[in-house]
């Protein structure tokens, strides 16, 4: 009897904790949420004034945000690309040639991922203006690419670890060359950690604002357009096209998660 | 017949280790030759540069009588069946299969149609949509041979195939390789550690030892005139008597061993060599009377019936099992009694003891 109480206690107790990691993780999303459709228009924008949806039309007038969200988009997709073909390759060259200090330069990786953004912002600024390239968008997707790559290396890399490479030789025993080898095999193989990989990248790109303040020139981007204008509190439009880009990303996790893309690939079939 | 494949002289070292030492093989058209010889003695090494996956560190390999070093994987018309499978994860059974085909650009009907007929004969007919990991070892080894068999390479490297395989349809798929091997004509150089299976399906064998070729013959010669002693004891059950030639005469040798003396009979030896004497288990004789010209007593110690055959186990006074091997249903002395070893003279291979030349040598000398 006893037991069976103090049994129930227990899971009470795990649901209410439960409970409490999510109301953590998902209040101020709801704040955002909640807070874009609210009807006041004083600064700093937070009293309740009633329902609208006012914001989500001004938004679209507002182009200098539009305009920052759009590059945020653009530099993130390129710099997602770029940053992933360069991981991939340098991943499996890694993997696949030994030669002297590759230990090295495995360690060597880690450092553009643990030292602190502004040091790498500076170190970036200090390079693009010693050889004078303009800060805009050009610096900004370079600086991008530049601490997205080893994210990708280890994401493939984690990937390679469970690569048996003599499937590789049975494509070329079987009259594939290397190239198609590469891609028949080894590319839809590594398809998941190459895949992981851009995710990040292109996560790390959108939000990243301590790197991006230092070599933006005059191009501003989302978080950066966001960062200025919270002097005055957060517009209820940013919280607007937060709450857009919080739908997006959820209609992107739930097709990725479910079964839609393995259906295509049956009727593919 | 010419031969298709033939390695000259061919040396690999890892580093330091000297894995493959000064081969020679010539391997004939349209021939079963097996590479037989213990874990890591070099028989994968062989294949792979045969297939082009290593390359030799010194000494060229010829194929169809043209030499392969310049020459990538993709190039070579060999395929391989690896040992550990190597399926493609991401493939269905038949894409799995078809893939040699699709890069050979052979028409889609003819794919479809040669895929149904391999994989009816290694019987696999209704796993084409499922992928590799859904397969037990077995069908995933299948699948590995069929899809290499599919190409009709003018040779086959095969390496162990049938390890994964339970005994019944081990013995099945070794008729069908065989069976396969003469219909389509294919050269098959073949990878097993199993001496019975070697046995059973080569045309010749070829026995590796440390990187060695030890030994290269037909199952029988290689049954019966083993030419080392690791010859000698992997292939088969034998019983081995090491010691000085004590008298040599027109090939007949006596030879003194710990326990007694023994004889057999061979050419090119020396008085008081010391040598090897292998006798086969179903060569060996119990006597319950001394035999002329062999002393040696021993303690009959155990029977084992092994279906049709009998093994007998006796006991030297130094402790060595002397085995021997009787049908069903014939006499055998009883447990416990005191017998006399020997065989026909012709029955025993003798063997030089490269390892011992050294000892020998010291022996030999006279002593201060
Ligand atoms: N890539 C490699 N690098 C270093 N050493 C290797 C490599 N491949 C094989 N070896 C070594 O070479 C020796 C021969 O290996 P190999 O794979 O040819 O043996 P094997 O005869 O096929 O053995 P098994 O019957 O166990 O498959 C082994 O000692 C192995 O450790
Ligand atoms: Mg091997």
């Amino acid at each position: 009897m006893k037991r069976k109480k103090r049994e129930r206690n227990r899971k009470r107790l795990s649901a209410l904790f439960c409970a409490l990691v999510y109301l953590f993780l998902f209040l101020p999303i709801s704040v955002i949420v909640v807070n874009s459709m609210n009807a006041t228009t004083s600064k700093p924008y937070l009293s309740w004034k009633g329902f609208t949806l006012d914001w989500y039309v001004k938004l679209f007038d507002n182009s200098s945000l539009l305009q920052s969200f759009g590059n945020t988009m653009v530099i993130a997709i390129v710099s997602t690309l770029l940053a992933t073909v360069i991981g991939t390759l340098g991943a499996v060259g890694m993997y696949r040639y030994k030669f002297k200090g590759k230990a090295l330069l495995d360690g060597l990786l880690y450092i553009p991922v643990v030292i602190p953004e502004i040091v790498l912002g500076i170190s970036l600024l200090t390079i693009f203006a010693l050889v004078d390239i303009p800060r805009g968008m050009l610096t900004l997707i370079l600086a991008h690419v530049t601490f997205c790559v080893p994210y990708v290396i280890f994401n493939v890399r984690a990937r390679l670890a469970g690569y048996d490479s003599s499937i590789e030789e049975a494509s070329l025993d079987l009259g594939a060359n290397r190239i198609r080898t590469f891609f028949e095999i080894t590319l839809p193989v590594l398809a998941p950690g190459i895949a992981g990989g851009a995710l990040l990248a292109f996560t790390l790109s959108i939000d990243d604002v301590i790197i991006s303040y230092f070599v933006n020139g005059q191009t501003k981007t989302f978080p950066l357009k966001v960062m200025e204008s919270i002097k005055s509190g957060v517009a209820p439009d940013v919280n607007a096209l937060s709450t857009l880009i919080l739908l997006g990303t959820i209609v992107l996790v739930v097709l990725t998660q479910s079964d839609l893309l393995k259906i295509k690939k049956k009727v593919k079939r | 017949m010419s031969s298709i494949v033939q390695l000259e002289g061919v040396n690999k070292y890892f580093g330091k280790n000297h894995v493959v030492k000064d081969l020679n093989l010539s391997v004939e058209e349209g021939e079963f030759l097996t590479l037989l010889g213990s874990s890591g003695c070099g028989k994968t090494t062989t294949l792979r540069m045969i297939a082009g996956f290593e390359e030799p560190t010194s000494g060229s390999i010829l194929v169809e009588g043209q030499a392969v070093e310049e020459k990538e994987p993709f190039e070579r018309n060999v395929n391989t069946v690896f040992q550990s499978y190597a399926l493609f994860p991401h493939k269905t059974i038949y894409d799995n299969i078809a893939y040699g085909l699709k890069m050979k650009k052979v028409p889609r009907p003819e794919i479809a149609q040669r895929v149904k007929e391999i994989m009816a004969l290694v019987q696999l007919t209704g796993f084409e949509e499922r992928y590799p990991s859904q397969l037990s070892g077995g069908q995933k080894q299948r699948v590995a041979i069929a899809r290499a068999l599919i190409n009709r390479p003018r040779v086959l490297l095969l390496d162990e195939p049938l390890g994964a395989l339970d005994l019944k349809l081990r013995k099945q798929m070794q008729l069908e390789l065989k069976r396969l091997q003469r219909k389509l004509n294919i050269t098959f150089i073949y990878v097993t550690h199993d001496q019975e299976e070697a046995l059973t399906m080569s045309d010749r064998i070829a026995v590796m030892h440390d990187g060695i070729l030890d030994q290269l013959g037909t199952p029988e010669e290689i049954y019966e005139q083993p030419q080392t002693k690791f010859v000698a004891t992997f292939i088969g059950e034998t019983n081995i008597f090491e010691g000085n030639i004590k008298e040599l005469a027109m090939g007949r040798v006596a030879v003194r061993i710990e326990n007694g003396v023994i004889r057999g009979c061979g050419y090119g030896f020396s008085r008081n060599e010391y040598i090897t004497v292998s006798v086969r288990p179903e060569k060996m004789r119990f006597s319950p009377v001394p035999v002329k010209g062999f002393q040696l007593e021993a303690q009959v110690k155990d029977y084992v019936y092994v279906g049709s055959v009998v093994k007998c186990i006796a006991v030297l006074q130094n402790g060595m099992e002397i085995k021997m091997d009787r049908l069903a249903g014939e006499e055998l002395p009883e447990p416990g009694s005191i017998i006399h070893p020997w065989w026909e003279e012709k029955d025993a291979v003798l063997l030089h003891n490269p390892e011992n030349q050294v000892l020998e040598m010291i022996d030999s000398m006279p002593l201060v």
